[in-house]
């Protein structure tokens, strides 16, 4: 089979270049700037995309057309949105912690920014490959809940804090769901690398390959995904309709910003955990015993694949956030501890056994 | 009407009746009031309350009461008169009717009557520290007294009642609204689901909502008191601007009654007409209504289709009254112009299209299992609360009360129909949303048949002769139309002025929301904050119809 372009080769190339002009510890560090720049870049970009792309898939959904006016096809209505976030005053509310205030923000974002920087983009495309990786997305996806209970916390607002109180019960409850959903495919893949995880998938992806315990992993993942994201039908932290905007109400300008920022990214990480996990990640799909259709397969980028993939999940979030009514906070504890998390455990034992047997593909 | 009043008659031996107008008039003095109230109730049936009016006879404050009995629908009106101006009191029937309690706030709050035994006699809709009784005719509107106020209202939890003891001393006592250590949110005057400037300040244990103190006001424009100083003509204008979503229905209401009071007799095609906008106002508010229950809990998509198909509608409106929000159509004797060429074909086509696309509504949200679960068996209004606070409209009818005007009390052509009246017995949110969702169907039954006749109809008659200057004589009326979200009334007195440009004595408008209101705090009791927005916008209210 023909082996799609290794992304490794121009890193290596570039540690080369860089270790051969200077001393070591400047070469790391060196590298480490230029992937944080890149970083950077890339979170604020794929924010604005999918800003962007929520607009049009509501507005397609809701029988509208979505932003036109700026830009062609309005694409620079984000870039406008960004200009003017920018330009707007950061208040707090009297009597409020300023030092928590201000912090909580940069702690959601860090929190998705950790997460982003584990994802693999493509074949050889990853900043670092831990051979717990899986473990450690799950850990530092969870400090953006203490984020999010410091704004509602410090902004000395009742709203704010029925929703901080709202998301730091439904963050931490639907987390063990998504763990164990986790748990259930590193169990299929043998690994907690991420590569790994991938890697195993080259020969069918995890959806298709781990019988019923996969599907069912695969459903609680995307519930309880939807659920870690705040994101509708589990939007109840924000619930506008309830709480004016939830934790988030007291803030402005780019603070407020940040929360926007990171709920698009962590749109954008739940999908692409899932493609990970599920879909094979940036492994092209392959049909056995069609080789004709597999080599054109193998034809497209690895990374065209897992942002193909991401954004098809996105797709999926945002159809559900757009058609259903939001649940009630009773109702939202009662899916994941009466339903989603027994079955979830139940789930990895059946997987195990499925191993165990090798009854999988 | 004589039985009626030989009944009453024996239960109060003072009481004077006079039976010329359309309703028998009883006149009972304020130490005999409370106990014939609790007889007609208990005794004669007439447990449903359905208008309560503070008047200013110059001599004496007082109060008309409209009773209805609501298995007969027999009407019956009481007048009840204070002994004095300075310290006007009556007794507070809020324990009888439930819903007494509120409207006897508005009268206390605009006439300065004073309700004894009233629990909670508080100010409705203007400031604490207001001077002076605004419909009063002496009261002084300077702008001294009330200048406009820039700074919070102080001591908003102080509330008081006066207390009748067994020697018949009343004493004032003063009480709280909420303790000092209740957690208490304000929802609103500003907020995504107060569909307006509505305001509950919520006592909540966590989720769980303990107690809502209803906060009206803060888009009161005293439409009662402008009218006052307006002709009849000028005065339709203000009917529009109560319920927007029953614009047509309310202006054919104040229409209905001064016509009656004028004995005019209005051309068929004219009412005709009038009943097709009523009717298609009824899809649009419904269908309105739809879409912000549907998005008050969080279906956002569910509400733009709802607002896709009231384009129709306004489209409608916009050819034939030029405007597609307040819309002046209706006038004295008929409608102020003929209708667009197009219009039957516009309504027929709008008829075809929603009765298409509610299976889309259906199949979006009904069926949803999140949204079943939200909405079955929440907020439970059961047949006797209904009656109690007066609900009516699809809210009453959710709870199983025989409520439509338009079967009830026939007015216009409606007696022509063939409708039905759609009644659910659960009495909860989703009950409430369903009889929307079928009256929706209902309506378009009865716009297809009324296009039918209107196409029958021949000549092109769209108003009746009208003197120039209306003059009504002096007399009292009531007229109860079916509006959007439930009864809405019409009551108009007139003193027999003979100058020229007439103006009504009191006008008094008995809105459907004002009501629908009043069971907010009934029903989100011990339900939780999720629940409160599920509730009120199930229940659906506008506010600038509780605020007139």
């Amino acid at each position: 089979m023909k082996e799609t372009f290794d992304f490794s080769i121009v890193t290596t190339w570039l540690h080369q270049l860089l270790s051969g002009c200077m001393p070591a510890w400047l070469a790391t560090t060196t590298e480490c700037v230029i992937i944080a720049v890149v970083l950077l870049a890339a979170y604020s970009l794929i924010a604005m995309a999918y800003i962007m792309y929520e607009r049009w898939v509501c507005a397609w959904i809701q029988c509208r057309l979505g932003p036109r006016r700026v830009g062609p096809w309005g694409l620079l209505q984000v870039f406008a949105d960004v200009i003017k976030i920018l330009q707007k005053e950061l208040i707090t509310l009297w009597k409020s912690d300023k030092f928590l205030h201000n912090l909580a923000p940069y702690l959601v974002l860090v929190a998705s920014m950790l997460t982003f920087a584990c994802l693999p983009w493509g074949r050889g495309l990853q900043i670092i490959d831990f051979n717990i990786g899986a473990f450690f997305i799950i850990a530092v996806s969870s400090i953006g809940v203490l984020g999010i209970l410091l704004a509602g916390w410090s902004s000395n607002s009742k709203y704010t804090l029925i929703g901080a109180m709202r998301s730091g019960a439904q963050m931490i409850s639907y987390e063990l769901s998504v763990g164990l959903s986790v748990l259930t495919v590193v169990c299929l893949a043998g690994t907690m690398s991420i590569t790994g995880i991938v890697e195993t998938q080259a020969d069918g992806w995890f959806l298709f390959k781990g019988h019923l315990p996969a599907i069912i992993a695969f459903i609680i993942y995307v519930v309880a995904a939807n659920a870690e994201n705040n994101r509708g039908p589990f939007d109840l932290p924000e619930a506008e309709h309830e709480l004016t905007a939830g934790y988030h109400t007291e803030y402005s300008g780019i603070h407020f910003g940040f929360f926007y920022l990171a709920e698009y990214l962590n749109l954008f990480i739940v999908s692409g955990i899932a493609a990970l996990l599920f879909l094979g990640g940036w492994q092209p799909l392959h049909v056995p015993g069609w080789e004709g259709f597999n080599e054109m397969m193998n034809c497209i980028p690895s990374l065209i694949w897992f942002l193909g993939k991401a954004f098809f999940m996105t797709f999926i979030f945002m159809w559900i956030r757009w058609s259903f009514p939001r649940v009630r906070i009773d109702q939202m504890l009662a899916l994941e501890w009466r339903y989603l998390m027994p079955i979830g455990l139940v789930n990895l034992v059946l997987m195990a056994i499925v191993v165990t047997q090798g009854w999988h593909f | 009407m004589a039985d009626l009043q030989q009944q009453i008659a024996a239960l109060c031996p003072q009481a004077e009746f006079d039976s010329t107008g359309e309703f028998l008039l009883v006149t009972v003095p304020d130490a005999q009031w409370h106990a014939l109230a609790r007889a007609l109730k208990e005794q004669l049936g007439f447990d449903y309350l359905t208008a309560l009016v503070g008047v200013d006879w110059k001599e004496t404050l007082g109060v008309v009461y409209y009773i209805t009995n609501s298995d007969t629908q027999e009407m019956i009106h009481v007048k009840v008169t204070t002994d004095n101006r300075e310290q006007p009191m009556l007794h507070s029937v809020s324990d009888i009717w439930a819903v007494a309690n509120y409207q006897e706030r508005e009268v206390y709050d605009f006439y300065g009557i004073i309700f004894i035994n009233h629990p909670d006699m508080r100010r409705f809709f203007l400031r604490n520290d207001w001077v002076g009784y605004p419909l009063r005719k002496d009261y002084d509107a300077s702008e001294k007294l009330n200048p406009l106020r820039l700074e919070d209202e102080q001591n908003e939890d102080d509330t008081c009642s006066w207390v009748e003891d067994e020697k018949g001393n009343v004493a004032r006592v003063a009480g709280k609204v909420f303790d000092d250590d209740e957690y208490v949110i304000n929802v609103g005057p500003q907020h995504p689901s107060t569909h307006g400037v509505m305001r509950y300040r919520a006592s909540l244990d966590g989720e769980i909502v303990k107690k809502v103190d209803v906060v009206s006001g803060y888009i009161h424009r005293g439409i009662e008191k402008m009218c006052e100083s307006l002709t009849y003509p000028q005065t339709l204008l203000y009917t529009e601007r109560m319920d927007y979503m029953a614009a047509h229905i309310n202006r054919h209401a104040l229409c209905l009654c001064i016509e009656k009071a004028m004995g005019l007799e209005v051309p068929r095609r004219a009412e005709l007409i009038r009943l097709i906008m009523d009717e298609l106002m009824r899809l649009s508010s419904h269908l309105l209504s739809y879409g912000c229950l549907t998005m008050d809990q969080g279906a956002t998509t569910a509400f733009f289709y709802g607002f896709r198909d009231r384009e129709l509608i306004y489209d409608i409106f916009d050819r034939t009254c030029g405007a597609r929000m307040s819309m002046s159509y209706a006038t004295i004797g008929g409608v102020v112009a003929d209708v667009h060429p197009d219009f039957i074909k516009d309504v027929r086509h709008a008829c075809d299209v929603i009765e298409k696309n509610l299976k889309e509504y259906h199949k979006l949200f009904t069926g949803n299992v999140i949204a079943v679960n939200r909405m079955k068996g929440v907020g439970v209004l059961d047949r006797a609360d209904a009656l109690n606070y007066a609900i009516t409209g699809p809210s009453g009818r959710a709870s199983g009360v025989h409520c439509d005007v338009r079967k009830t009390h026939p007015y216009s052509l409606y007696n022509e129909f063939d409708f039905d009246e759609v009644i659910r017995t659960e009495g909860d949110s989703m009950a409430r949303y369903k009889v929307r969702m079928d009256e929706m169907v209902q309506s378009i039954k009865i716009l297809r048949q009324a296009c039918d006749k209107f196409e029958a109809e021949e000549g092109n008659e769209y108003i009746a002769k009208v003197p120039k200057m209306i003059k009504l004589p002096a007399g009292h009326w009531y007229q109860q139309v079916e509006a959007s979200r439930g009864a809405f009334g019409v009551y108009l007195e007139s003193d027999g002025d003979p100058k020229p440009f007439q103006k009504p004595y009191r006008l008094h408008f008995q809105t459907p929301c004002f009501n629908l209101v009043g069971i907010v705090d009934l029903t989100c009791k011990d339900n939780m904050i999720a629940d409160l927005i599920t509730i009120t916008a199930s229940i659906d209210y506008v506010i600038p119809d509780i605020d007139r």
